[in-house]
């Protein structure tokens, strides 16, 4: 499968034909809407409180229309001018800028409550231009964003690492930049519905939220129970216990054949002195 | 480009820039939009918020009206004073102008209300 990070740069890769499936591809925006929904999630932002919120590559806004309807402001950047005009068609409420992740983050300290961004931050570990260091400019993207965010506050990005060096690359960075947490991975198992979140905390250690879809049940089909509850549904007791040698006797009997009385003994195992 | 995201705003991003802020405005085409008033988040934006900033942005593009010059004490609780810095924050929108940095005189244009804050190779 293509990466669209290999095809083109950002600013020209979502231009006015690729800005528009994201307003009219229901299945890319159910998607975008989705990844939303559990970043915010992730966010853990106090319950019934309207937030200041930074979405760090905010396109057409999708992901800025979720965190309308739960009630939270919203400011969004992205390097792409056709999705911001799109996001601008779509009067999304929340202010927009045009500007590169990877130059940072034009904002004042501690303005913001939390950030999220969806499906942007693996376009950073690629050089676009001779003079791009993704290394670099992970590190000032990080260092930035780690000053404009208020004290406890926490950043989610969902993303699509490359491999498994992106994924360290990108930690590394933001650790070095002040930040605690790691990644959240929702359903490993599954090649379609897996999502990656890094999940980033300001205000110290604190343990990571649980991923969804990892609990032992949804691992494999559980059919051992399945056939215990089918033989149960036969009727028949399970073999050589109690209940099925007390069921032979009672059939023997009713067939008038000699059967000894039930005791306390009946199914019972001899001792060994026997 | 709304005067909320003007006060927080910088252009410390290009080298050589310390502090880069407040970003001069130079407007050209300002539009007023009625957004829903919300005295929760504007109490909770306001301790964020450099009012003496503010209240020049508003003047330097001819909408202080009758904006108060100070923060009012207990402003959680007197909602004529939370409706002026709704109107001022989440109300005005710059759609063409530019902003310029105070330090270097670099002009970042607003076109169709978002400001172009990308910045040259050189720059960074």
């Amino acid at each position: 499968m293509s990466r669209p990070e290999h095809l083109a740069p950002p600013e020209i890769f979502y231009n006015e034909e690729e800005a528009k499936k994201y307003t009219q591809n229901s299945r890319i925006i159910d998607i975008q809407v989705q990844m939303s929904e559990r970043a915010i999630e992730l966010l853990v932002l106090p319950e019934d409180t309207p937030c200041h919120l930074l979405d760090i590559g905010c396109g057409s806004g999708l992901s800025g229309s979720v965190l309308e309807e739960q009630g939270h402001y919203w400011c969004g950047l992205d390097i792409s001018n056709s999705m911001l005009d799109v996001a601008r068609d779509r009067e999304v409420e929340g202010d927009l800028i045009m500007s590169d992740m990877g130059q940072g983050c034009p904002f004042r300290a501690g303005i913001f409550d939390g950030a999220i961004s969806i499906s942007a931050l693996q376009w950073l570990c690629n050089a676009d231009k001779t003079s791009h260091n993704p290394v670099q400019r992970l590190h000032k993207f990080f260092t930035m964003l780690y000053a404009c965010l208020s004290r406890s506050a926490r950043a989610v990005f969902q993303f699509y690492p490359e491999n498994s060096e992106q994924m360290e690359l990108v930690t590394t960075q933001a650790m070095k930049a002040g930040f605690y947490g790691g990644m959240v991975i929702d359903y490993p198992n599954s090649a379609k519905a897996k999502k990656i979140f890094l999940v980033l905390m300001t205000g110290g250690n604190m343990p990571l939220p649980s991923a969804l879809g990892t609990d032992e049940n949804s691992q494999g089909v559980s059919y051992t129970a399945a056939r215990e509850k089918a033989k149960k549904m036969r009727g028949k007791p399970l073999k050589k216990g109690r209940a099925w040698i007390i069921e032979k006797k009672e059939r023997r009997q009713k067939q008038g054949k000699e059967s000894r009385p039930n005791t306390k003994y009946t199914g019972r195992k001899r001792s060994g002195r026997f | 480009m709304k005067l909320i995201t003007h006060n927080m705003l910088t252009s410390k991003c290009m080298k050589g820039v310390t502090v880069g802020y407040p970003l001069k405005i130079q407007a050209v085409d300002v539009k007023t939009t009625e957004v829903d008033f919300n005295p929760e988040f504007i109490s909770r934006l306001i301790p964020k918020v450099d009012w003496n900033v503010l209240c020049s942005a508003a003047e330097s593009i001819g909408y202080l009206e009758d904006l108060p010059k100070e923060v009012t004490e207990n402003y959680e609780n007197n909602v004529d004073f939370l409706k002026k810095a709704h109107r001022v924050l989440l109300e005005i929108d710059i759609i063409n102008g530019e902003l310029i940095c105070p330090e270097t005189g670099r002009k970042f244009p607003i076109n169709n209300g978002i400001p172009n804050m990308l910045l040259n190779e050189d720059e960074v």
